[in-house]
C-alpha cells in the first residue's frame, strides 16, 4: 500500500495544477464561498458582540438584585390583574426595609421622563431615576467624576443629580459637567456626579448611560404625584449565592407589609434580571437564528456553485480521467483528486472570506462592539472544508466510476 | 517466455435489447520481445481485443493470464495497478494532458506508482531524451508537432518499464513521413528487448511487425509469422 501522505501530496499538486489551468473559473467559484464565509462569520461575530454588550449592560445592573413591583416583567398574566393591584408606596417600603434582614441594600425607585437642558443643549425624554442614597449599592456603578447623592441629600430631597455618560456627553461635550446647574423639566438641579460608560446600547432607555439619577423625593416634589406613581423596591442579595434565600424572605416580608391573608395570592411580583435575559433570548435569539440561516443560505448557494462547476469539470475532463485511469490511476486516486480540488477551492475562498470578515468586523466595531472569536475562525475553516467535500463528493464519485474505455473514447 | 496467454475469450456487449458479440472465441499467446500486429477491418473486434490486452476491460468469458496472473477475475484496483506497472499505451490521438508540459505527462505513470518526486522527474527526463525530445521537456502538447506529441506519448508508455507496449494506430493521425519516424522509434524500442503489440488496419504499418494476427467478426482469421519476409526486405 502506498502511504496516504504521499497520495495526499500528489493530489494537492494535481489540484493546484487544475486550478492554475482554470484561474478565472476557480476565482469565480471561490467568490461564492468567499462571500458565504464572510457574511456568516460577520453575522456570528456581530451576534456575539451584541450578546456581550447586552451581558455587560445587564451586569452593570447587578445580577443579584431583585425588583419588587406590582408589575411582573414579561408576564403572560392578565394585564388588568396587575393594573388593579395596589401601588407599592413609600410607607410600605419603610416597613419592608425594617423587616427584611438579609439584603445588602434596599432602595425604592420610581421614575419619570423629562427633557434635560443645559443652556442651549437639550436631551429629550430622559429617563429620570428617583431613589435613595442606598440605590448606588444595588448597582455596580463606577464614577467618571463626583459621587452619588448622600443620605442627607436624599432624605431632604435636595435638587442634585447624577448623570449617565451619554447624557453628560450630550450636555457637556467638553466634559465639564461637575457642579453645573442643569434644568430638568423646568427645575434646577446641580450635577454632583457623572457615571462612566456602564453598558449597553441594546437596553435603550434602561441603559444607565441615558439616565439621570435624582433623590426620590424630588421626583414626587417636581414631576409625579406620590399617590399616583408607585415605586419599585430594589433589593440586593448579600452575595450572588444568596439570591434564592433573599427572594424567599422578600416574599414573606412583602406579604406581611401588604397585609395578605394566608389564602390570598401575592399582589406583587419579584422580578429578576433572568426575566430580562429570557425575554432577550426569546426575541433576539429568534432574530439571530434567522440571520444565521439567511447568511447560511448564501454559503449554501456558494456550495451549489462549486458542485455545479465540479460536475462541469468532470464532464469536460472525461478524457483526462480516461487517460489517467489508463496509465494507472485507481478509483480512489481520481476521487481524491476531485475532492481535493473542490476542498482547495473552498479552503482558499473560505480563508479569504475569513480575512475579509476580520477586516470588516474592525470597521463594524466602530458602531457595534464586535470581535472575531477563535471559535468563529475554526468553525469557518471547518465549514469551508466540509462544504468543499460535500460539494465535491457527488462529482468526484461520478468521475471515479467512469469506465476508462468509454472515457478515452469521449470527444 | 509467455507474457500473455489468452484462451477462448469472448466479449459480449449489451446494447439495449441486443447482444453484440464483439469477440467470439479468441486464443492467443504472446511471448516476451515479440513484435505483433493485430489487424482487421472495423467491427472485427480489434479495439475490443486491444482493450482486453491493455487490461482496460475484462472478458465476458474465457481465460486471460498476464504473466501467469488471471486478469479475468481482477478488481478495478488490481487492473489499475497492472496497467500502471506492466502496460504502456500509445494512442492514435496521443491522449496527452494538454495543460501539462511534456515532463509532467511522462512522469504521470510514476506518480501513480508512488515514485518520489526527484527520482521520477529524473526518469521522465531521461526517457524524453531517449525518444529524442531532450530539448522539449517543458513544452506543452500544443507547442509540439504531431510527431513530437507521439514521442511524448511513447516516452510516457516507456517510463514505467512495462512488460508490453500497446500501440493503437500510432501513426493514424500523422503524415506518412512522420509516421515512418514513429515506426522507427518503435523499432528501436523493440530492438532493446521490449514487447510491442501494434493495432492497425494499414498493411504497410503492420509489416513492421514480425507476426500479424488478423481478426474478422470476433474470430482470429489468420495468425502468421512474417519475420522471414521482414528480414529479407
Amino acid at each position: 500500500m502506498k502511504n496516504i501522505a504521499f497520495e495526499f501530496k500528489e493530489g494537492m499538486l494535481i489540484a493546484f495544477r487544475a486550478l492554475k489551468a482554470n484561474k478565472i473559473r476557480a476565482a469565480l467559484t471561490m467568490l461564492g464561498i468567499f462571500i458565504g464565509i464572510t457574511v456568516v462569520v460577520l453575522m456570528s461575530t456581530a451576534i456575539k458582540g451584541i450578546d456581550n454588550s447586552f451581558q455587560r449592560g445587564i451586569s452593570a445592573l447587578g445580577s443579584d438584585v431583585l425588583y419588587i413591583s406590582k408589575w411582573e416583567w414579561f408576564s403572560n398574566d392578565d394585564w388588568w390583574t396587575m393594573r388593579n393591584r395596589k401601588n407599592i408606596d413609600m410607607a410600605q417600603f419603610d416597613k419592608f426595609k425594617n423587616l427584611a434582614k438579609l439584603p445588602l441594600a434596599i432602595a425604592p425607585t420610581t421614575n419619570s421622563r423629562r427633557t434635560v437642558k443645559y443652556r442651549d443643549r437639550r436631551v429629550e425624554g430622559v429617563f429620570l431615576n428617583g431613589s435613595t442614597s442606598e440605590y448606588v449599592e444595588t448597582t455596580n456603578f463606577t464614577f467618571a467624576s463626583g459621587r452619588f447623592y448622600s443620605e442627607i441629600e436624599s432624605n431632604s430631597s435636595r435638587q442634585v443629580a447624577v448623570i449617565g455618560s451619554e447624557v453628560a456627553n450630550s450636555l457637556f461635550p467638553r466634559g465639564d459637567a461637575m457642579d453645573k446647574t442643569i434644568k430638568i423639566g423646568g427645575a434646577n438641579f446641580k450635577v454632583i456626579g457623572v457615571l462612566t460608560e456602564q453598558g449597553s446600547v441594546i437596553l435603550g432607555p434602561f441603559n444607565p448611560d441615558n439616565q439621570v439619577f435624582i433623590p426620590i423625593g424630588t421626583i414626587f416634589k417636581n414631576f409625579e404625584s406620590r399617590h399616583m406613581r408607585g415605586i419599585t423596591i430594589n433589593v440586593r442579595a448579600p452575595n450572588p449565592g444568596m439570591v434564592a434565600e433573599t427572594k424567599e424572605e422578600a416574599v414573606s416580608v412583602m406579604r406581611k407589609v401588604r397585609g395578605l391573608k394566608h389564602n390570598e395570592v401575592n399582589d406583587f411580583s419579584i422580578n429578576q434580571q433572568e426575566a430580562l435575559m429570557d425575554q432577550y433570548n426569546s426575541v433576539v435569539g429568534v432574530i439571530q437564528i434567522a440571520g444565521l440561516f439567511i447568511t447560511g443560505l448564501s454559503l449554501f448557494v456558494g456550495a451549489i456553485g462549486i458542485m455545479n462547476i465540479m460536475f462541469v469539470s468532470v464532464r469536460e475532463r472525461t478524457r483526462e480521467i480516461g487517460i489517467r485511469k489508463a496509465i494507472g490511476a485507481t478509483r480512489r486516486t481520481i476521487l481524491a483528486q476531485f475532492l481535493l480540488e473542490s476542498s482547495t477551492i473552498c479552503l482558499i475562498g473560505g480563508s479569504l472570506g475569513l480575512l475579509a470578515a476580520v477586516i470588516l468586523s474592525m470597521v463594524v466595531n466602530q458602531f457595534i462592539p464586535t470581535s472575531v472569536q477563535v471559535d468563529a475562525v475554526i468553525i469557518a475553516i471547518v465549514v469551508a472544508l466540509v462544504t468543499g467535500i460535500l460539494a465535491g463528493i457527488a462529482p468526484a464519485y461520478i468521475a471515479s466510476k467512469l469506465d476508462p474505455v468509454e472515457a478515452l473514447r469521449y470527444e | 517466455m509467455n507474457i500473455i496467454n489468452i484462451e477462448h475469450i469472448a466479449k459480449i456487449y449489451e446494447l439495449g435489447m441486443e447482444e453484440v458479440h464483439a469477440l467470439r472465441d479468441v486464443s492467443l499467446r504472446i511471448d516476451k520481445n515479440e513484435y505483433l500486429a493485430i489487424m482487421g477491418p472495423s467491427g472485427s473486434g480489434k479495439s475490443t481485443l486491444m482493450n482486453m490486452l491493455g487490461c482496460l476491460d475484462t472478458p465476458t468469458s474465457g481465460i486471460y493470464e498476464f504473466k501467469g496472473q488471471s486478469v479475468s477475475t481482477m478488481s478495478d484496483n488490481e487492473l489499475a495497478k497492472i496497467r500502471n506497472k506492466e502496460i504502456g499505451f500509445v494512442f492514435q490521438t496521443f491522449n496527452l494532458l494538454h495543460r501539462s508540459d511534456a515532463l509532467h505527462n511522462v512522469e504521470l505513470p510514476l506518480v501513480y506508482a508512488g515514485i518520489p518526486y526527484a527520482e521520477r522527474r529524473e526518469r521522465a527526463k531521461q526517457t524524453l531524451i531517449d525518444v529524442g525530445l531532450g530539448d522539449r521537456i517543458d513544452h506543452k502538447p500544443n507547442q509540439l508537432s504531431g510527431g513530437q506529441r507521439q514521442r511524448v506519448a511513447i516516452a510516457r508508455a516507456l517510463v514505467s518499464k512495462p512488460s508490453i507496449i500497446l500501440a493503437d494506430e500510432p501513426t493514424g493521425n500523422l503524415d506518412s513521413k512522420t509516421g515512418e519516424e514513429i515506426m522507427q522509434v518503435l523499432e528501436e524500442i523493440h530492438n532493446k528487448g521490449n514487447t510491442i503489440i501494434l493495432v492497425t488496419h494499414e498493411e504497410y504499418i503492420a509489416e513492421h511487425a514480425a507476426r500479424i494476427v488478423r481478426l474478422r467478426d470476433g474470430l482470429v482469421e489468420k495468425d502468421e509469422s512474417v519475420s522471414s519476409r521482414y528480414i529479407h526486405t
